[in-house]
């Protein structure tokens, strides 16, 4: 049975099909770099390549790392970053507006059938769009840049298909936690996975990115969803354009039947996972009044305007506990703009929340509002390793944006429908 | 001969490229490579060694050095039953030799921590000194063996465009 992966990558290496195990070379639709690994560590490949890259309108730059610059070490590297962009003569730069994997797809850069990489671990989240995208380091960057091609060993795919549909405060954020806990970090075994089912389906296209973005966590090369018309109103809004074809690509499949998982969306509990990994996931009511100090909405994963937007049907009319820090860091200007024109901004605001940049921020251990060393964080974010966002002594637990305004609301953290359904 | 150093547990790229260390250059950062669970590996390893890892080895971030400081201390190959996706493209990138092989392989009782081996890149092989018994990896495709040969990605690359011009593309 063909799989949406080997349909996506047979097409990039230019073959009627491919098989799993088989190493191809693929030709790249688009590159996408940040500030943090970018032209810093590829402009001196380039140039002992005597190369510029390979297609100026299929790379695209962001800062979002190191922003706001505010050291001399920082400020060197934006303007190195955007001296390369004027020298390469790149108009695809999107500088200061929000973090990659969410500024990508919302400048209408991703569409069902293209072959993607990015500088960068979270980059499977292209895979919501039907694309198959991920992440690749500096070196291999450089040679796609000097070339439009990488090589691929075809991977298998394990199918996550969620069943039935989730009840209210219920997200693709926990969706994603329950599966870390379930099959854990290496679960992935960097194979591509793709998410199916009813409850997939339901989900608006940025909670889709969510569950692809968490791929990542999973260990996966690749977190791919079958495009549907939720993609194609978002592409088309978003001034991409669908080709032709498109409906080719709507494939669900696993290779091996073992490697078809089933999860029942109307059983999930609102999630919250533990320091130091993903994979410690348990149903948020598990953790009830545990205390914690910094309520953070931030990140790809966690700040998009469908999380800003939950944040707020739960903070509306409320106010947060003493005690508690509320920070938010929205991630791009764009959902913020949106936000704003909602009220989803106010009401962040009268409910006690500080606003950060539309940028990587705590997530990246980077800034001044990095966490102490006592510090223990409630986080929107994917990724919970042992001093990722601040000082090594600093606790880190995930959950939804539901999860983290309630407990900040409550004081200690709590599932949000206690708050919520009462 | 070769001396192999054998690793039970999972080795993740935090383990191998510390991150504290991580801002130093890369002859010091390898200094503390694998101290955590081997403090005497840095110091003790020679050119040509080869390390055989658990499965799943290089899981964890996408850091380059953690297979760079291998290379660097002439670490010759890496084998283990399963990589982490990440550190194997990233080895096969930075000409850092990477095989795997079966789990009935790599139970065998004369692949023991210390033991003498000779590797055999062209065959794929490692050859047991204590036996003279011939253990067979699972081979690379061409592709990735050529490019391993030229060094890694980039030395590759530098190589095929001196071609194509030569040959007056
Ligand atoms: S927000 Fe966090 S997870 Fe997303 S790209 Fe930035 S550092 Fe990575």
């Amino acid at each position: 049975m063909e799989t949406l992966a080997r349909k996506l990558i047979a097409r990039a290496a230019g073959q009627p099909s491919v098989a799993v195990g088989d190493v191809v070379v693929c030709k790249v639709d688009l590159a996408m770099i940040h500030d943090s690994g970018g032209p810093r560590r590829v402009k001196p490949m380039l140039e002992r390549l005597g190369r510029h890259v390979w297609d100026r309108d299929r790379v695209v730059v962001v800062t979002d790392h190191y922003v706001p610059a505010d050291t001399q070490e920082t400020r060197a590297i934006q303007e190195l970053t955007r001296q390369w962009v004027v020298d390469e003569d790149i108009s695809n730069f999107y500088d200061q507006q929000g973090i990659c994997h969410v500024v990508l797809p919302e400048r209408g850069h991703l569409s069902p059938g293209m072959f993607c990489v990015g500088g960068d671990s979270h980059s499977p989240t292209g895979g919501a769009f039907g694309a198959y995208m991920f992440g690749i380091g500096a070196t291999e960057m450089g040679g796609v840049l000097a070339t439009g091609e990488i090589w691929l060993r075809v991977p298998e795919t394990i199918l996550i298909q969620w069943d039935n549909h989730l009840g209210p405060y219920v997200t693709a954020k926990d969706m994603m936690l329950a599966v870390c806990g379930e099959i854990g970090m290496g679960g992935g075994r960097y194979q591509a996975i793709q998410y199916a089912g009813a409850a997939v389906r339901d989900l608006s296209m940025q909670e889709r990115m969510t569950m692809s973005n968490m791929a990542a966590e999973l260990g996966a090369q690749a977190g791919l969803i079958a495009p549907d018309e939720v993609t194609e109103s978002y592409v088309t809004a978003a001034g991409g354009s669908m080709s032709d074809d498109w409906t080719d690509f709507r494939i669900e499949a696993a290779d091996r039947q073992e490697d078809h998982l089933r999860f029942d969306a109307a059983a999930l509990s609102p999630q919250i996972a533990a320091p130091h990994s993903p994979a410690n996931a348990a149903n948020a009511g598990e953790f009830s009044h545990t205390a914690f100090d910094v309520a953070y909405i931030g990140a790809c994963t966690g700040a998009k305007y469908v999380d800003l937007a939950a944040a707020a049907t739960v903070l509306k009319g409320r106010h947060i506990a003493s005690g508690i820090t509320l920070k938010v860091a929205p991630a791009s200007r764009q959902d913020q703009d949106r936000a704003a024109r909602e009220g989803i901004m106010s009401v962040l605001e009268d409910a006690g929340a500080q606003f950060l940049a539309n940028s990587c921020g705590i997530c990246a251990g980077y800034g001044e509002d990095r966490l102490a060393d006592d510090q223990i964080c409630l986080s929107s974010t994917a990724r919970n390793f042992k001093g990722r966002m601040g000082a090594p002594g600093s606790q880190v637990y995930l959950a939804s944006p539901y999860t983290v305004a309630a407990s900040a609301v409550a004081g200690e953290m709590l599932d949000p429908r206690d708050m919520m359904e009462g | 001969m070769a001396r192999l150093w054998r690793f039970d547990e999972t080795i993740d790229t935090d383990v191998l490229a510390p991150g504290k260390y991580m801002k130093a250059p890369l002859s010091e950062l390898a200094t503390h490579c694998l101290e955590a669970v081997r403090p005497e590996f840095a110091g003790g390893v020679k050119t040509g060694d080869v390390m055989l890892g658990a499965p799943n080895m290089g899981v964890g971030s996408s850091r380059e050095q953690a297979a760079e400081v291998l290379k660097h201390l002439g670490i010759s190959a890496v084998i283990a039953p399963s990589f982490a996706g990440i550190f194997y493209r990233n080895a096969i990138n930075l000409g850092l030799p990477v095989f795997t092989l079966s789990d009935e392989l790599h139970a065998h009782a004369g692949l023991v921590d210390g033991a003498e081996v000779a590797f055999d890149f062209d065959e794929a092989s490692l050859t047991l000194a204590s036996s003279g018994e011939l253990l067979e990896l699972e081979p690379l495709p061409d592709f990735l063996r050529d490019m391993i040969l030229d060094g890694g990605l980039i030395p590759h690359l530098e190589k095929r465009f001196q071609a194509d011009a030569e040959a007056g593309q």
